[in-house]
């Protein structure tokens, strides 16, 4: 059951938050990612009430939210995998990385498996392009990745 | 490969790691190992404009990409008192793609960066710092974290640094992924909390910056400088570099070479060095075909031009920029259309979209050269690419994502006319083909 309501600990982070800045308001992408890192993702109901607290206007929350490639906004995977597809990574063969990946979740990029345990997301260099390919599963980089550690890689996941 | 012995005069930036730069320098090696000294010796003698004297005397240049000398941004600062605060951004957002120099300044040497922080506040009398993170640099946010407290906990921050009256703090704040952040002024309208997009620019963040206050905004490799120079002084710092260009730069090279990664080596150095003994050169059945000096938004190289110095003015010299200056090679296996098609699609997915030229342009760029890739193109589609390069040039959008987008393209196209003229005569073949085909299904008819 979903609840709509910023917990304690949610209403507590974010308020230390805020103490960082003159503005409150600068404290949206951390509140935004504090909600996200408890619930997944963030639904229009908890921009109501994360907006609320900053002060600000729902739509104000919205610019933010909808601009950055890290907030959610429906439902995601329990795990997010993503995987480096800019030019290094590419030289050194995201596509067919990519591909294993879409082979083994049975999925396409940006979307999740109908089980919810994983949503495949490009993401831009990651700053490992010494050890290209790259790939990052939750908050962990995993570097020179290929096809045979990708299925183990993805079998750890819960 | 060279082994290399990294000493606090030579390599100032990276002597504290070990050979293979596994060891995060927490803040008791940091001590041990001469840290905070500067930050010491510069409470104990110096009075703000000493400082920025000396950094402007060092001749230190950012290492963000643009370029631009750190004395002279920092004296840009306005020299009357009656504001009450002043900032000091950290720009920590790399998400260049191709480089991946500040990540080990960051992950591995929190507290040099710390310690230049806190005597870039100190020289342009800021109370407050922020580390603009990119949001996917989670070890970086935690090694940041803790290596805040611990200067905190030893004094070198928070109020009366050091039994002064300087006070000055820290606070990490961390994005949440986009490319745009990284250009200084959208950096701050971010960290406010608004929508990321570029401002117009005069006025410059030195006046009006962070919440209308004065804001200075320093990279990471940049700040991390500055102890080693308040320490050694200004002839040490220019006499460690062989070119104009003074002090030493993180740089590397990655792609299909024997040993990619990224060295702490003096200004002027070879770009052959570099690959060569750094990185091992290219690896068995793999011939450069082209190579980028400093990231994704830099003009492509051929490989003649290897023998160049890795500084600013002789990059530009031969046409393209030094930018973040670690680079990375082409091999002959690539093909350069499909490589610049990578590269502009991550250009167009980052546009702010704030301007029409480079909103609108970016993507209609990605459209022709996926008609290039797919055989679809006719000659007139390079001419729509060469004029979309001039209307995407400098000067015709609000800031330097536009321009840097269209750098590689148009080298590319100046470098390797013929790639992508073959890909429009494959389609020519084609036509005639399916033409001569339906000439002779005609000719079945007659
Ligand atoms: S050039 Fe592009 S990224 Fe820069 S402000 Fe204009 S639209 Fe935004
Ligand atoms: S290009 Fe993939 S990590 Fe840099």
């Amino acid at each position: 059951m979903l609840n709509n309501k910023l917990n304690d600990i949610e209403l507590y982070k974010i308020i230390e938050e805020t103490k960082h800045y003159e503005d409150k308001k600068a404290a949206s992408i951390e509140a935004l990612k504090i909600v996200q890192n408890s619930r997944g993702w963030i639904s229009d109901q908890l921009m109501y009430e994360i907006s609320a607290i900053l002060c600000i206007s729902v739509s104000q929350l919205e610019e933010i939210a909808t601009f950055y490639s890290q907030i959610y906004r429906q439902p995601v995977g329990r795990n997010i995998i993503k995987y480096c597809d800019s030019v290094v990574c590419y030289m050194m063969g995201c596509n067919k990385i990519q591909l294993i990946l879409e082979d083994i979740l049975k999925i396409k990029p940006g979307c999740t498996t109908i089980d919810h345990k994983f949503t495949l997301l490009p993401i831009s260099c990651l700053g490992n392009c010494d050890k290209a390919p790259v790939l990052m599963i939750n908050s962990i980089t995993y570097s020179n990745v290929n096809s045979t550690c990708i299925p183990i890689l993805l079998e750890k996941c819960k | 490969m060279k082994k290399h012995i990294r000493t606090a005069e030579t390599h100032p930036l990276t002597w504290r790691l070990n050979q293979s730069y596994s060891n995060i320098v927490w803040a008791s090696e940091y001590c041990k190992k001469n840290g905070y000294s500067a930050l010491h010796i510069m409470l104990k003698n110096m009075i703000p404009k000493d400082v920025v004297q000396m950094i402007t005397e060092s001749k230190l240049r950012g290492r963000g990409g643009a370029g631009f000398y750190t004395g002279i941004k920092w004296s840009l600062m306005p020299q009357k008192k009656d504001y009450q605060a002043r900032y000091l951004l950290c720009n920590a957002d790399e998400m260049e793609p191709g480089t991946y120099k500040d990540r080990l300044l960051l992950e591995k040497l929190p507290h040099q960066l710390l310690e230049g922080m806190i005597i870039a506040g100190f020289a342009i009398e800021a109370s407050m710092g922020y580390i603009f993170l990119r949001g996917e640099y989670i070890d970086a946010a935690y090694n940041l974290k803790r290596a805040i407290l611990e200067a905190r906990k030893l004094g070198y921050l928070g109020k009366n640094i050091l039994g002064t009256n300087f006070n000055f703090d820290i606070v990490l704040h961390t994005g949440a992924g986009r490319y745009i952040c990284g250009e200084e002024t959208a950096l701050i309208n971010s960290l406010e909390g608004n929508r990321p997009n570029p401002r117009i620019k005069p006025p410059f963040p030195a006046l009006i910056g962070l919440w209308g206050k004065p804001t200075c905004v320093n990279n990471v490799e940049t700040l991390s400088n500055i102890p080693s120079i308040i320490l050694n002084g200004v002839s040490w710092y220019k006499e460690i570099s062989l070119s104009d260009d003074t002090g030493t730069k993180l740089m590397g090279f990655s792609g299909q070479v024997n040993n990619p990664g990224v060295w702490e080596v003096p200004f002027g150095i070879s770009a052959r060095e570099l690959l060569e003994d750094y990185a091992g050169g290219m690896k068995k059945g793999f011939v450069l075909k082209a190579w980028q000096p400093g990231g994704a938004s830099t003009d492509f190289l051929l490989p003649e031009t290897l023998d160049v110095k890795m500084d600013f003015s002789s990059i530009a010299n031969i046409g393209s920029r030094f930018g973040t200056g670690v680079a990375m090679v082409v091999d002959h296996t690539v093909s350069i259309v499909s490589l610049v098609l990578n590269l502009e699609k991550f250009f167009a997915r980052e546009s702010c979209g704030l301007c029409t030229p480079c909103r609108e342009g970016l993507p209609w760029i990605v459209k022709i050269l996926q008609s290039f890739e797919n055989g679809s193109a006719t000659i007139n589609d390079l001419d729509i690419l060469e004029d979309l390069c001039f209307q995407l040039g400098p000067g015709k959008t609000l800031c330097a994502h536009a321009p840097g987008a269209i750098q590689p393209l148009q080298s590319a196209i100046k470098l390797f006319q013929l790639d992508f003229k073959k890909c429009i005569m494959n389609i020519n073949q084609k036509m005639s083909d399916t033409r001569n085909k339906t000439n002779s299904i005609f000719e079945l008819f007659l």
